[in-house]
């Protein structure tokens, strides 16, 4: 079959399924606003305990973390994405998600450049430029502080 | 009670948030990457503009899981190491804040890829 790179385009288009609805938009904001409500849960239950501002959110972000790769590890989490879109992607536990997906698909390459190149193909980015903006920032911050 | 309005607050913000990336992924060409890399950024600038802080404090969880309040604990750390130590806080603060949240992605991933096996992505 011969097909011109357009014809194949609105092949594809026919035939890939529309996710283009108000649906997904409010599919996504009930799965991701109830991951939030399971962190805040945490969080109330962390600072209970007399735990500091500061450790809690990092105890918070280690919990979702963690309960996002044991979900991933189960293929739960994946089967949650399809419904939920961006309310599994946009939380921190999409973010492990996107570390442990890859860990486990390239763990047939090895531990080496198999689980421990991949976990970083999509974390990788987002740690590289989200530093990056963070020391754009503190340069800025420190002229203005330092200057007046 | 206190507990019930806190949820709820979570709940809206975050879903609000995660509404947006969806709208993103919808109508713009925008991959997944992308929509993750611009969250983290944008979390950035609004942290250190200080209207993120706002947020964080009225919905709680529901504005920092969302990789938004990653980047507003990237943004908050420099702050406060080049307080405490001047420009080179600048390079430490934002990795510092957040190594948390990165170390237990790490090791989870590892630990999960030595006891689970890839599923079927049917």
């Amino acid at each position: 079959m011969n097909l011109s790179p357009t014809q194949y385009d609105t092949l594809v288009k026919r035939a890939s399924p529309k996710s283009k609805s108000p649906k997904t938009i409010i599919q996504a904001f009930l799965i991701g606003g109830a991951i939030c409500t399971v962190g805040q849960l945490l969080r109330t239950w962390f600072l209970s305990l007399d735990i500091s501002q500061t450790h809690t959110a990092t105890l918070v972000a280690a919990s979702l973390v963690a309960l996002s790769a044991l979900l991933t590890g189960l293929g739960i989490y994946d089967n949650i994405a399809k419904y939920a879109g961006a309310g599994t992607l946009v939380p921190i536990t999409g973010f492990a998600n996107a570390v442990v997906s890859p860990a486990l698909e390239f763990k047939s390459e090895g531990f080496i450049l198999g689980v421990g190149a991949k976990i970083f193909i999509i974390a990788g980015p987002v740690i590289a430029y989200g530093t990056i903006a963070s020391v754009i920032y503190g340069v800025i911050y420190w002229l203005f502080t330092a200057a007046f | 009670m206190e507990l019930l309005t806190d949820c709820i607050k979570a709940f809206v913000v975050g879903g609000l948030l995660c509404a947006i990336g969806q709208i993103l992924i919808d109508y713009t060409k925008l991959t997944p990457a992308r929509i993750l890399v611009s969250f983290v950024v944008s979390g950035v600038i609004l942290g250190g503009i200080g209207l993120y802080e706002p947020l964080v404090k009225f919905a709680g969880a529901g504005a920092t899981v969302p990789l938004t309040g990653f980047g507003y604990s990237l943004a908050n750390g420099v702050r406060e190491a080049v307080d405490n130590e001047g420009l080179i806080g600048a390079l430490t603060g934002g990795l510092c804040a957040s190594s948390g949240g990165i170390t237990a992605a790490m090791l989870l991933a590892v630990l999960v890829a030595l006891l689970f096996h890839s599923h079927d992505k049917s």
